[in-house]
C-alpha cells in the first residue's frame, strides 16, 4: 500500500465536544444575562465588560509569551474569565478597576498557577475578591435601574443594615430590574444561561442545585419559613450566578462524584452563615473561594469506591 | 419492561445504519488462506500438518499447545503451500497456507454429534475443546476453559452478550436475526455442559427486532432475553453481568468468583452448529464498514482470509483509507497493513477515512471531571494518567489502574483530547511488569 495507516490506541473516536466548545458554551450562556446588564445600566457597563475581557486575553497572551508556552488565547477561556469578573462589578467603578481585576485573575491565580486547569481558585472570584479588599467604596457604589432613586443599597444590604427601604419585588428580583452588579440582576436570565449549560452537558444540576437548595433550606428554617424572604434570599446577592458559573468552575471544584456533594452542601452552608452572621451582607464569593481552596483535600477523602471494590 | 445497565458509560454515535439491515452474506474464496495457529489467548498450537499435505475442510491443522490454547482447523480444502512465520494481527507468527481447490471438500472427523442432552457435562466441554471454539465477541479467550471453573467455584448462570455495544458492528445483531435457534440451542448445550438452570441473553435497546426474535426463540425454554440501555460499554463482561444478574464481579476477580460465565452470541451459534454439523469454527460473521468502503457488509468469511480480499468483496476502498481497525472504533486494533488473515475473533474491519484517522491535538486537562463520571469501574482516569505520565507507577497502582477495562470511555469523553486511556495502560503494563520481578 502505497499511503501510510494511522496506527494508534484506541478508542479511535472521540466526542466533539473540546475545550473550546465549551468555554464557548459558557460565554453564550452569560450572554443574555450580560446584554441585560448593558440594557439596565447603559453603555457604561459596556464599556465595563469589553475592558474586562480585553485585559483578561492580552494579559493570557503576555504571560504565555513570556513563558514561552503555546498562545491559546482562541480556546475562550480567557474570555468566560473576563466577562465574568465584568459581570461582578458594578457599572459604576472606574474603568482601571476591571483592567486592574482582569490582569490579577488571569496573570496571578492563572497563569502564575501553571495556566488552564491549574487555577486553584476561581480567577474571576479572586480577582472580585481582591478589589473588593482593596477598593471598597468604588466597589460597593451601586445604581438603581428604576429612575426615582440615584443610588442605592442591594437588597442583602438592606437586609443586613436594617435599614428601613422597602424589599423590591420577587418579580423585579427575577426580571432583574433592580440594583447590583452588571451581570447578577437578572434571575431569570441566569438561570437561563444555566439550564442551557445543563442542556449542553457542560455542567450538571448537581453542584449548583445542591448549593442553591442548602441556601434555601437553610435560610428557611433561620427565618422561620418565610417564604418570601428566602426566595429574595435565593434571587439576590449573585448566588444564581456564582452557583451555575463560578461554583462549577472545573479547576477548582472536586472532580468526585461525592467530592462534589461535599463541595456544593459547604458553600451553601457558608454562605448562610455569612449572610446571617458574618459582618458581610453577601457570602457567595467567600464561600466558593474557600470550597475551592478545599477542593483538593475533599477529592483525596472522597475517592469513588472501585466497582466490586471492598465496600 | 425496564431496561437494564450500569453506571457510567458513554453515548457514542451508533454509526450502524449503514450495514444493520443487510443479511449476512457468505464469502466462499479467497484462492490462498492463511491460517494463523495463535488466534486465541494462550499457547500457540503446533502444526500438524506440513508443505505438499492434503487437507479438507474441518480438518486439524493445529493442535493446542496447552490447556490454555485452542486447536485451529482448516476452513478450505486444498493443498498446504508452506507453513511460515509471518505477520498477523497478534505480532508475527507460525501460519498454514492453504491453496483453495473451491470444492470445500469436508473432513471425514466433520460429523453431527450425539444429541447433546445425552452427553455430560465432560464430553461437551471436551466436543467443544475440540472444536477449537474462543470467544468471538473480541478477547478470543478458549471457550473450554471458560467452561471448566476449578470445582470450589460453582457457576449458576451462563450470560450471553448480545449488547454488541461497539459502534459500527453489527454481526451480532444480523446473526440474532436470522440464526436465533442456533444460538438458543448453543446456549442450552453451555447450560447442559455446566449443569446450569438460568440462561440470560442480553441485547441493548437499540436492536428491538433481535429482542423480539430472540424472545420468540427462546419460548418454551426457561432462557430469559433482555432489553439492555444502549450504552456502551453495556457489553463489557462486568457492565453486562451487572446488569443481567445484579452482581458485581469483585476488583481483581473473574465472572466464576459470582457464579456466572459469560459467551457471545456467537460464540453460542458456533457451538450450537458444531453440535447440528459437526462443524468446528473455521468461519464467522464480521461486520466490514466505515468510511472508507466502498460496499459495507455483514460477511461470513473462512478464518485466514487475508483482510484485504474482504474488502474487495466489499467493492474496494472509498478514497484513501486512513486507518484499519480489527473490531469497533472504541475497543478495535488498529492494523499497519491490509494484508493479515482475518481470524476466528476478527468481529470487524472497519476502515476510516483519512479526515477520520486524524488524530486530535491534546491540550490542558481542565479538570472537568468527566471521565471520572463516565469510568463503568469508578476510577479516576484522570489521577491515573496523569501519575503514569510521571512514571509515578506506585501513585497509579493506587489509584486502582489494575481495575481499569480499557473500554475508553474517559478517552471518548475527554474535551482536551488527552490520551487518557493510552497512558493508563502504560502504568498498567509498568505495575504488572514490576509485580512479576
Amino acid at each position: 500500500m502505497e499511503n501510510r495507516l494511522t496506527v494508534s490506541s484506541s478508542p479511535h473516536i472521540r466526542s466533539n465536544e473540546t475545550t473550546k466548545s465549551i468555554m464557548r458554551d459558557v460565554t453564550i450562556a452569560l450572554a443574555p444575562a450580560a446584554a441585560f446588564g448593558v440594557y439596565n445600566f447603559g453603555l457604561r457597563a459596556l464599556t465595563i465588560l469589553v475592558l474586562s475581557i480585553l485585559t483578561a486575553i492580552g494579559t493570557e497572551a503576555l504571560c504565555q509569551m513570556i513563558r514561552k508556552q503555546p498562545i491559546t488565547i482562541y480556546d475562550f477561556s480567557a474570555v468566560v474569565t473576563g466577562l465574568l469578573l465584568g459581570m461582578n462589578l458594578p457599572s459604576t467603578v472606574p474603568y482601571w478597576i476591571p483592567v486592574v481585576g482582569s490582569f490579577f485573575a488571569i496573570a496571578v491565580v492563572k497563569q502564575a498557577f501553571g495556566g488552564l486547569g491549574h487555577n486553584f481558585i476561581n480567577p474571576a472570584l479572586a480577582a472580585r475578591a481582591l478589589l473588593v479588599a482593596s477598593w471598597p467604596v468604588q466597589m460597593t457604589t451601586w445604581v438603581a435601574v428604576k429612575p426615582d432613586t440615584q443610588t442605592s443599597a442591594t437588597v442583602l444590604g438592606i437586609l443586613k443594615e436594617g435599614l428601613d427601604v422597602p424589599l423590591p419585588k420577587i418579580t423585579d428580583m427575577l426580571m432583574g430590574t433592580i440594583g447590583g452588579c452588571i451581570g447578577e440582576t437578572s434571575a431569570l436570565l441566569l438561570l437561563l444561561g444555566g439550564l442551557y449549560l445543563i442542556y449542553r452537558g457542560v455542567i450538571s444540576i448537581k453542584i449548583p442545585g445542591i448549593y442553591i437548595g442548602t441556601v434555601a433550606v437553610l435560610t428557611l428554617i433561620i427565618t422561620g419559613f418565610d417564604v418570601n424572604l428566602t426566595m429574595i434570599h435565593i434571587l439576590s446577592g449573585g448566588l444564581i450566578l456564582g452557583a451555575f458559573f463560578m461554583a462549577t468552575d472545573y479547576a477548582s471544584s472536586p472532580i468526585t462524584p461525592k467530592g462534589q456533594i461535599i463541595y456544593a452542601v459547604g458553600m451553601g452552608l457558608l454562605t448562610t452563615i455569612i449572610r446571617f452572621y458574618g459582618g458581610y451582607p453577601e457570602g457567595v464569593s467567600y464561600s466558593i473561594l474557600l470550597m475551592n481552596v478545599a477542593a483538593p483535600l475533599i477529592d483525596k477523602y472522597s475517592k469513588p469506591r472501585v466497582f466490586g471494590g471492598a465496600k | 419492561m425496564g431496561l437494564l445497565s450500569f453506571k457510567g458509560g458513554i453515548h457514542p454515535p451508533h454509526s450502524k445504519k449503514s450495514t444493520e439491515n443487510l443479511a449476512i452474506v457468505d464469502f466462499l474464496g479467497p484462492k490462498v488462506v492463511e491460517i494463523p495457529l495463535r488466534q486465541h489467548i494462550g499457547a500457540p498450537c503446533e502444526a500438524t500438518v506440513k508443505k505438499g499435505d492434503e487437507v479438507k475442510v474441518g480438518q486439524l491443522i493445529g493442535a493446542a499447545g496447552g490447556f490454555v490454547s485452542a486447536n485451529v482447523h482448516s476452513s478450505v480444502s486444498g493443498t498446504v503451500l508452506d507453513v511460515r512465520k509471518q505477520n498477523t494481527a497478534y505480532g508475527f507468527d507460525t501460519c498454514v497456507v492453504i491453496e483453495n481447490d473451491e470444492q470445500y471438500t469436508k473432513h471425514e472427523s466433520v460429523t453431527p454429534k450425539p444429541d447433546f442432552k445425552s452427553l455430560s457435562g465432560k464430553e461437551i466441554i471436551n466436543i467443544i475443546k475440540e472444536a477449537g471454539i474462543v470467544g468471538m465477541g473480541g478477547a478470543g479467550f478458549p471457550t473450554h476453559v471458560k467452561l471448566s471453573p476449578p470445582p470450589e467455584k460453582p457457576i449458576d448462570t451462563i450470560v450471553l452478550n448480545g449488547a454488541e455495544c461497539e459502534p459500527y458492528l453489527t454481526c451480532d445483531h444480523r446473526l440474532m436475526l436470522e440464526e436465533s435457534a442456533m444460538i438458543i440451542k448453543g446456549l442450552q448445550i453451555l447450560m447442559q455442559a455446566l449443569g446450569v438452570k438460568n440462561g440470560v441473553i442480553g441485547i441493548e435497546s437499540n436492536k428491538p427486532d433481535a429482542i423480539s426474535v430472540m424472545t420468540e426463540a427462546a419460548k418454551n425454554t426457561d432462557i430469559k432475553v433482555v432489553g439492555l440501555k444502549t450504552k456502551y460499554p453495556q457489553g463489557a463482561e462486568k457492565q453486562l453481568i451487572f446488569a443481567c444478574t445484579n452482581r458485581a464481579i469483585p476488583s481483581g476477580g473473574l465472572p466464576m468468583d459470582i457464579g456466572v460465565v459469560v459467551n457471545n452470541v456467537a460464540t453460542a451459534a458456533t457451538i450450537g452448529n458444531l453440535f447440528e454439523t459437526g462443524m468446528p469454527l473455521i468461519q464467522r460473521v464480521c461486520t466490514v464498514t466505515g468510511k472508507g468502503i466502498k460496499s459495507p457488509k455483514n460477511i461470513r468469511f473462512r478464518v485466514g482470509t487475508p483482510l484485504k480480499s474482504l474488502i474487495e468483496f466489499c467493492d474496494g476502498y472509498n478514497g484513501t483509507p486512513g486507518k484499519i481497525l480489527l473490531g469497533g472504533p472504541m475497543m478495535g486494533v488498529a492494523q499497519f497493513s491490509d494484508e493479515l488473515p482475518a481470524m476466528k475473533n476478527t468481529s470487524g474491519i472497519l476502515v476510516f477515512s483519512q479526515e477520520q484517522a486524524k488524530l486530535p491535538e491534546a491540550s490542558a486537562c481542565i479538570k472537568c471531571g468527566k471521565c471520572v463520571t463516565v469510568c463503568p469501574i469508578n476510577l479516576e482516569p484522570i489521577q491515573i494518567s496523569a501519575y503514569s505520565m510521571l512514571h509515578d507507577y506506585d501513585k497509579a497502582a493506587k489509584f486502582n489502574a489494575l481495575d481499569c477495562i480499557e473500554c475508553g470511555s474517559c478517552s471518548f469523553i475527554c474535551p482536551a483530547k488527552r490520551p487518557l486511556l493510552q497512558t493508563i495502560r502504560v502504568a498498567k503494563r509498568e505495575i504488572l511488569a514490576r509485580r512479576k520481578k
